[in-house]
């Protein structure tokens, strides 16, 4: 793989072909905030709060590093006034529907986020889809997956092999920024899980 | 079955079609596109067929069902050919008379054709007509002149032509070169070079490439794709094989909304038809090259319109966009070279090929050339499709041949480009319409549809329809689409509901920024366009709403109240007897006046009013008048007055 020589905040970078920018400043020691973001997932550039300035040839655009490569002579700006004020509503319209959770409240205070900027929304899942992905990339399993789509989109176990699979594994359960996965996950047990199911799970597990 | 191995023999087939074809005989085409099927056209056909036969003219004359000729408003639109005879709003009950007048003694029925509403002036022919005559319809055009199923006649109008001059005249390169120089731009939204596009995808060094006709188009109100997908299949397919040689495609792809029966049922005919004849598959015309067409059909979701969404979709997977830093023409469909186009588009690439790309840039602005179909809706006179030359003011689209705003009206905006393109005042009427001068004003040329606004309508609540729509479309993926334009939709019924507040342009202006920069794909980097651009151009009426909690257009209904004036009303009981919550108090001879609380602000009361006294009215932003005293309701006679 060859080398690319790229600029990010003024520091010279050196990365690989193939890296996202995202990737590139981590290396160097350049934090960028992140929220969908996981280092053993692909990219899925769904928060959007990842978003930096990149000047390439004439033109600067907002893209955003998780899955923007790496090229040479890349000029990157990982702060500026606009990215702290895309970043703040970014924050405050997830803050709608979790107010609570620990991460987004760190990003609030980095940014200044009002938590009652938008009204409260019921549904506390962010969408950064990190137990969808988890589950289907890593486990290979597919126990969790979004339904409906838009302003409906959600997140469901569904329970023919959540019941075989999810009480032995729950791994995605620490990756949740709100706490709403593990809701999710009972709501379907108690709801969805046969007790057929259920008791082989059971057995498989003693 | 005839199969044309060569390009002789596609020549030898088409003069030997048109050797058996008079062009003399009478032949009466009726529109059979969806908008003349919902008035009534299937039964037109049908009538047709039945009156000649009882006249015993089977022999003698031809009907066909064609496809959409663009002038909606006054289908079922019949066409008697040779002598191009247009007959609007026909009926079942006039069949008869049209067979025993025109087909017979070649006479017509007058009442039959258009009559210009404002000189009186009858025209006869279709070229006559001022919705046709100011229009440049150079892929309209053959809608109406071949049955939309049959590849005989698309043949006998010289159909596939300019595919057997690509194939077995002109070398990849060459049809590549002339796209180029032809500076077709994309007719589905962005409006990005074809060539540069094709050129993109032929170069990258991955195989298979493939080519894809996007059908999927969604805008609501738009329907020029519809109109040629299932008027003319064919030339679609011609443009899309043509495209899958230049580029090195051998497969190709038709992604079409499986709300268009019609489109679906007429291109997987035509493909079909085309395979028989051997335009499609194996070493087509003995050139060697081969290509195979497969249609997909969409679950119709508006997002899929989207380059990579469509792409995702037709893979098998739910559709959702993609980063787009490596473009599809690179990586696209299964991650190979992928060329995507949308219907006009294609069907536009056999006439460049045919008459040469010196011929296409003749027509059109610097930036933009040929023609461009757009649906011409809203208040309009004349609704339909409209087919110009790219560089026609919008003055002219909206007057000359669209008829003017109905019913005196005066004339507020355009809007353009779809649900996320912008709204063009009265002031901008002049502007010359390519893809550059809209985007600087504000909209986009999209894919075409134009939604004509007069003075009743609300343009906060234009911008809270299409923000509802786009919310409705987003895909959810990303965060900026799927939750600001949830917000924005909130923050802009507020407004209309009189509860809008300071700081509320605000907070929608920082939405959208966040939604044009960070959003993952074109829908939600997009969708802001119908609050900003209303906003640049009418912020007045925000500022009415949400300071005053007053609609100058008088449309919110929050906003409003119906009120009677005392001074006019004859007491004449009509409101009172239509209003369906007997909210309007009075009598035979005592002034009505309407009860606010009662009252469902359903606007019954305006329109049965009788128009010489007109006396109800809308009011908004102002106190509502105090009643007048119980003892001046009553009416006394003109007598009893003195």
């Amino acid at each position: 793989m060859s080398e690319i020589r790229l600029q990010i905040d003024g520091k010279e970078v050196v990365a690989r072909e193939g890296m996202t920018v995202l990737e590139a400043a981590r290396s160097a020691g350049i934090a960028i905030p992140t929220l969908c973001d996981h280092e053993k997932l692909e990219p899925f550039g769904g928060c959007r709060i990842c978003v930096v300035e990149v000047d390439a040839g004439s033109r600067s655009q907002i893209v955003v590093s998780c899955v923007y490569p790496v090229e040479n002579n890349l000029i990157v700006r990982t702060k500026s006034e606009k990215l702290s004020r895309i970043r703040k509503i970014l924050i405050e319209l997830l803050l709608s529907h979790a107010p609570d959770s620990p991460l987004l409240q760190e990003l609030a205070k980095e940014y200044g986020a009002d938590r009652n900027r938008f009204d409260k929304e019921a549904s506390f899942c962010v969408h950064c889809g990190l137990c969808v992905r988890y589950c289907a990339e890593i486990k290979k399993k597919n126990a969790v997956g979004f339904i409906d789509r838009g302003v409906r989109k959600e997140i469901s176990f569904i329970p023919e092999i959540a019941a075989q699979e999810c009480n032995r594994c729950k791994e995605c359960f620490p990756l949740c920024p709100t706490s709403y996965l593990q809701a999710a996950f009972v709501l379907t047990e108690a709801l969805a899980f046969t007790p057929a199911s259920s008791e082989a799970a059971a057995v498989k597990q003693a | 079955m005839t199969r044309l191995n060569s390009p002789d023999a596609l020549e030898r087939f088409r003069q030997n079609l048109l050797s058996g074809r008079d062009p003399d005989k009478p032949c009466i085409s009726i529109c059979v596109g969806a908008g003349c099927i919902a008035s009534g056209a299937g039964d037109v056909v049908a009538a047709f067929r039945e009156e000649i036969q009882k006249q015993k003219l089977t022999a003698a004359v031809d009907t066909k069902g064609t496809g959409c000729p663009g002038f909606c408003e006054r289908g079922p639109v019949v066409v008697i050919y040779p002598e191009e005879i247009c007959y609007l709003q026909v009926t079942p009950a006039d069949v008869p008379e049209i067979v025993s007048l025109t087909i017979r003694q070649k006479k017509v029925v007058e009442r039959l054709v258009y009559t210009d509403p404002v000189s009186g002036e009858k025209a006869v022919h279709e070229s006559d007509i001022p919705f046709y005559r100011h229009q440049k319809r150079n892929i309209l055009c053959n809608n109406i002149r071949i049955d939309s199923k049959s590849i005989d006649d698309y043949l006998a109008i010289g159909g596939y032509s300019a595919l057997s001059k690509a194939l077995c005249r002109m070398s990849d390169t060459q049809v590549l070169a002339e796209v180029k120089k032809a500076n077709l731009r994309g007719r589905g939204g962005g409006g990005f070079p074809a060539g540069k596009k094709w050129e993109g995808s032929r170069n990258a060094p991955e195989t298979p490439k493939y080519v894809i006709v996007n059908a999927d188009e969604g805008d609501p109100g738009a329907f020029m794709d519809r109109a040629l997908l299932e008027g003319n299949p064919h030339a679609v397919l011609e443009g899309l094989i043509i495209g899958g040689y230049a580029v090195g495609a051998n497969e190709g792809y038709v992604y079409v909304r499986q709300e268009y029966p019609l489109a679906v049922e007429n291109i997987i005919l035509a493909i079909r038809q085309a395979e028989e004849y051997g335009l499609l598959g194996k070493n087509i015309l003995g050139s060697g090259f081969d290509f195979i067409v497969k249609v997909h059909k969409g679950a119709g979701a508006f997002v899929c319109g989207e380059s990579t969404a469509l792409m995702t979709a037709l893979e098998g997977r739910a559709g959702e966009p993609r980063p787009k830093y490596i473009r599809s023409n690179i990586k696209g469909l299964w991650n190979k070279p992928t060329v995507l186009n949308n219907v006009e588009t294609w069907a536009n690439v056999p006439l460049i090929i045919n008459k040469g790309a010196d011929w296409f840039t003749q027509i059109g602005t610097n930036g933009s050339k040929g023609t461009k179909i757009f649906s011409l809706v809203g208040k309009i006179n004349n609704t339909g499709l409209v087919e110009v030359p790219m560089g026609i003011t919008l003055r002219d689209i909206i007057y000359k041949i669209g008829g003017g705003i109905p019913g005196g009206k005066k004339f507020k905006a355009v809007q353009t480009g779809g649900p996320s393109g912008g709204c063009i005042p009265e002031a901008q009427l002049d502007l010359a319409v390519d893809f550059d001068a809209l985007a600087k004003a504000g909209s986009m040329m999209g894919s075409g549809g134009m939604i004509v606004m007069d003075e009743e309508t609300c343009m906060v609540d234009v911008a809270r329809y299409f923000i509802n729509f786009l919310t409705d479309e987003s895909c959810g993926k990303c965060l900026p689409c799927r939750e600001g334009l949830r917000q924005m939709h909130k923050i802009l019924t507020n407004i209309t509901q009189g509860k809008g507040k300071e700081g509320d342009i605000e907070t929608l202006e920082q939405l959208s920024e966040a939604a044009v920069e960070a959003s993952l794909c074109a829908l939600g980097k997009s969708a802001p366009n119908p609050f900003l651009s209303t906003l640049r151009y009418f912020r007045h009426e925000y500022d009415a709403h949400i300071k005053e909690k007053r609609c100058p257009a008088l449309y919110c209904k929050d906003l409003i109240a119906f009120y009677i004036d005392p001074a006019k009303c004859r007491a004449c009981m009509t409101c009172l007897k239509k209003c369906p919550v007997q909210a309007i108090d009075g009598g035979k001879k005592k002034i009505h006046i309407i009860n606010q609380d009662k009252c469902t602000k359903c606007g019954t009361c305006i329109e049965v009013c009788p128009s010489r006294f007109s006396a109800v009215r809308k009011i908004s932003g102002e106190p509502m008048p105090a009643p007048i005293p119980e003892e001046q309701r009553l009416l006394l006679k003109a007598s009893e007055e003195q």
